[in-house]
């Protein structure tokens, strides 16, 4: 059976890798004793896949698996089995089983959503300028590992966010089709924000339906 | 403001240096989200690990922290510390928390940010734990311990410590010979830690709980350390330098180090426990890829082979295994609740293990099926070792391990591990032949007496393996040959040699490699000699080593068993500048009257009977294993009492039948005569 799982990636846990983050799970569903299903071949590989690598440093609450078991079981005893096994900065949020002939997970990722925190005060209204201007731009030019791209048409929404305590953060939707990712730190170093001062959340993976 | 944790507050506002009020852990952890991203691997400073402790920090009286001062990867799966952290972590009264070295580039970065060592559970300082217990394994972790301290704002030197700093203990193998870091740990464990640590804290429990009766409950965080220190200096096991002094010859040798208060024993004998405990079970599960992921469970502890070169096989002693039953069903709750995908057998000798057969049986009976890769290290060199790793393994992937660590039948006989090239040769060519296409092949260059003949000897054993193993399996098979250096160590046979000569070892080396490069299927990995002369010196120092590291610790050295951390002419000019001679420590033979600077420090091991197999080694003469002879090495007059109590198979000498003897443990290096096997 096929089966989907969103869970959260928090604390701690921000600072591994993707690899990481597959052996991490690759680990549980072993404690939990699963039957995870394996590939052919001399060196078989668990079926576990993960919709869309997240940057390090980040949080999560929205992040994607599929996994395959060789045996079907009820989502319920999966869901406890797992939850009794996580890590503490690892919770399950949701759990389904999938039709097994869908396309790969990693196909199916559309865009993804952060809320971005500020640990450095900005003044609102000047932030709201930058936003304002970087919105209305057709094209921004960005260089990144030597190459250059145009970010403005990853970056589907971005908004500046006031709380009633006067609190400001960004929120923003960005493209993470393969070959076309947007990532956030790029958007924030084009709003003069340094990353180093902002905790970023991937709050939502949105897929194709 | 300090409302939350009050008792803590008060004590790291004085002394965390960097800081002059303290730092709560939601700093540190703000502070570190700054820093991480630029860090190698960060997931290696943020704790988290599945199975790790945490408990709530005002519930306890006493906090623990654990260093292994060396780099997470290599730290976080020791199973010593492990055990420590499970034994103070399931008292109610206490926590255990951990820490290791920061990289440097992780180092450098929490200078400039003034982020203080903190440990991975609470994110709390160092600097707020009541007791910091370091594991020193092997000596080269010496610098990286002041480094640790200073990075926690604790002052280095034990007497610049007061009342409201923690007691700093160390243990492990190094502590054979305390002396080099005397000046900075303030109290040693001498031998197996797993009940001495509960006396410790208990220690500390008290003195601390006798001052707040009586100052009221005004400060009872604070101790009295010179208290606390007199307390735990009547601990069987526990050694307390500032308690002892030494004095020294004209030749620069030691006259004797005595203790100068009644409390203090002349001689510190090991701690052993009389049986093993249950293993661990509950191990910690990394977050990012470390060294050893895996489960490992001690099958046996001490060794009876009697290896002259070898300090682990002659501290350990005595031999106590564990059940089968009890090996199998540890693994098996470790297996479960850890997820990993690699069981570790562990021992010194895993063949001379007494049901190493039943094991293996059980082993594979139990993990067939499941996707687990099982390690059984230290073979002997012999047919049936084949049959149990065969046993063990489903893919013949990873090499088979041998170590007969010397080639000629000379050396052979001097370092007391005497295996014919015929075994060698017969063995190597069953495991190609079964299949194994690598065979990895340890020896050791430097032992005493050793000529470019015995190192030749080991260049033609590759060659002959080799030849023989193309013939059983053809051109694919290959050889990895690890040739290390040797270094003489305290409390063994060998601590009266001198090391090899760095220009004797890059010799000897220039020699294999001219005969073994040219060969595309043997590898051959050698060791930089710099590192085993450093090794050397830290090992056998003296009290006055403690300034050369403090200087060379000071001018940047740390990580010294990392190429990245090397730095052999910091040592240099340290020995320079408080006028001593690194050779002293390294190249000497010693007197054979001569007094150790670790004399006061004691395996169980009679000087005369580690004098005796010294003297059997220069004359070639082998010392069978002791489970056939014994050969009243020293451990059953020093543990009469408990070998007494516990009779039996668990322990692998002789039963002690006779009522007490009157053996007081200070006298144990008494002269008499050892028992000399055929
Ligand atoms: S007492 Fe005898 S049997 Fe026991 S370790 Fe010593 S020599 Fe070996």
């Amino acid at each position: 059976m096929r089966v989907r799982i969103t869970f959260t990636k928090q604390n701690a846990l921000r600072y591994i890798g993707h690899l990481d983050l597959h052996q991490l799970w690759e680990r549980t569903i072993r404690r939990a004793d699963l039957p995870l299903a394996y590939s052919q071949g001399f060196h078989p590989q668990p079926k576990i896949s993960l919709a869309a690598a997240l940057p390090l440093g980040f949080s999560s609450r929205g992040e994607v698996l599929d996994m395959r078991l060789k045996e079907n079981m009820s989502v319920e005893d999966i869901s406890k089995r797992l939850s009794d096994n996580l890590p503490v900065d690892v919770k399950i949020i949701n759990i389904e089983e999938v039709e097994e002939n869908l396309p790969a997970l990693q196909t199916q990722v559309l865009s993804a959503s952060y809320n971005v925190q500020l640990t450095e005060p900005v003044e609102r209204s000047e932030l709201m300028r930058r936003v304002e201007s970087l919105m209305m731009s057709e094209s921004i030019i960005r260089e990144r590992r030597g190459k250059q791209y145009d970010l403005r048409p990853l970056i589907e929404m971005l908004s500046v966010i006031t709380e009633a305590n006067g609190n400001v953060w960004l929120k923003m939707t960005l493209a993470a089709r393969e070959g076309a990712t947007g990532r956030p730190e790029e958007v924030l170093l084009t709003l003069d924000i340094e990353p180093e001062t902002t905790l970023v959340e991937r709050t939502r993976l949105i897929f194709i339906t | 403001m300090f409302i939350y944790a009050g008792k803590v507050a008060i004590r790291c506002y004085f002394y965390i240096r960097y800081n002059k009020k303290m730092l709560s852990p939601q700093q540190i952890e703000s502070k570190l989200n700054r820093i991480l991203l630029r860090v190698q691997k960060p997931g290696r400073y943020v704790g988290g690990e599945l199975n790790s402790v945490v408990k709530n920090w005002d519930d306890v009286k006493t906090k623990v922290a654990f260093v292994f001062p060396d780099i997470y990867d290599i730290g976080v799966s020791n199973v010593g510390l492990k055990v420590l952290y499970d034994q103070i972590n399931q008292r109610e009264d206490a926590l255990a928390e951990r820490a290791y070295s920061p990289w440097f580039d992780m180092e450098a970065l929490m200078r400039q940010h003034e982020i203080p060592l903190y440990a991975l559970e609470s994110k709390r300082p160092l600097a707020c734990f009541d007791l910091i217990g370091f594991s020193l394994p092997y000596e080269t972790l010496y610098t990286n311990t002041l480094n640790v301290l200073d990075l926690s704002g604790i002052p280095i030197h034990s007497a610049d410590r007061d009342d409201s700093h923690p007691i700093i203990i160390a243990g492990g193998h190094a502590a054979t010979n305390p002396e080099p870091m005397y000046k900075f740990i303030d109290a040693f464990v001498i031998g197996e830690g797993e009940e001495v640590i509960h006396e410790i804290v208990n220690v500390i429990q008290r003195v601390k709980g006798q001052r707040s009766k009586v100052n009221g409950d005004l400060r009872p965080e604070t101790c009295d350390r010179n208290e606390i220190l007199h307390e735990l200096a009547k601990i069987d096991g526990v050694y307390v330098p500032k308690f002892y002094v030494t004095n020294y010859l004209e030749d620069g040798t030691v006259a004797y180090t005595e203790p100068t208060i009644p409390e203090a024993r002349k001689l510190v004998n090991k701690r052993i426990v009389a049986k093993l405990p249950p293993p661990p079970t509950k191990f910690l599960v990394p977050n990012i890829d470390v060294v050893h992921n895996r489960v490992s469970v001690e099958i046996m502890r001490g060794c009876t082979r009697g290896c002259r070169f070898c300090q682990a096989g002659m501290i350990t002693r005595p031999v106590r295994e564990r059940s089968v039953e009890e090996v199998v069903e540890a693994a098996d709750a470790a297996i479960r609740s850890s997820g990993f995908e690699e069981l570790a057998l562990l021992s010194l000798s895993s063949s001379d293990y007494t049901y190493v057969k039943d094991l293996v049986d059980a082993i594979s009976k139990k993990f067939e099926g499941r996707k687990l890769t099982v390690s059984l290290p230290s073979l002997r060199i012999e047919s049936v070792s084949i049959d149990l790793m065969e046993k063990l393994k489903q893919r013949r992937s990873g090499g088979f391990t041998l170590a007969p660590e010397a080639a000629s039948e000379k050396m052979r006989r001097i370092i007391n591990k005497y295996i014919p090239d015929e075994d060698i040769i017969n063995t190597t060519r069953e495991i190609y032949a079964r299949g194994w296409t690598t065979v990895k092949l340890y020896f050791m260059i430097g032992h005493p007496s050793e000529t470019l003949e015995d190192v030749q000897a080991i260049a033609d054993l590759c060659k002959r393996v080799i030849a023989e193993g193309r013939k059983v399996a053809g051109w694919k098979v290959k050889l990895n040959a690890g040739v290390s250096t040797f270094v003489p160590k305290p409390q063994t046979p060998f601590q009266w040699v001198s090391s090899d000569t760095r220009e004797s070892v890059l010799e000897k080396q220039a020699l294999l490699k001219r005969e073994l490069y040219k060969d595309r299927s043997i590898k051959l990995s050698l060791t930089e000699p710099e590192d085993a002369i450093l090794e050397a010196w830290l090992s056998r120092g003296d009290r006055r080593m403690a300034d050369v590291v403090y200087t060379a610790w000071k001018n940047g050295s740390r990580f010294d068993a990392w190429k990245e951390g090397r730095k052999y002419d910091t040592w240099m000019q340290a020995f320079a500048e408080h006028g001593l001679d690194h050779a002293f420590y390294t190249h000497r033979q010693r007197r054979t009257d001569e007094v150790f600077p670790w004399e006061h420090i004691g395996t169980a091991l009679r000087k005369n009977f580690l004098f005796q197999d010294f003297r059997m080694s220069l004359e070639g003469q082998i010392r069978v294993d002791c489970r056939l002879n014994c050969f009243a090495c020293g451990i059953l007059p020093t543990f009469a009492n408990l070998r007494r109590e516990n009779p039996g198979k668990g322990w692998m000498c002789p039963d002690v039948k006779s009522p007490a003897t009157k053996v007081k443990s200070e006298t144990v290096n008494s002269n008499q005569l050892p028992v000399v096997g055929d």
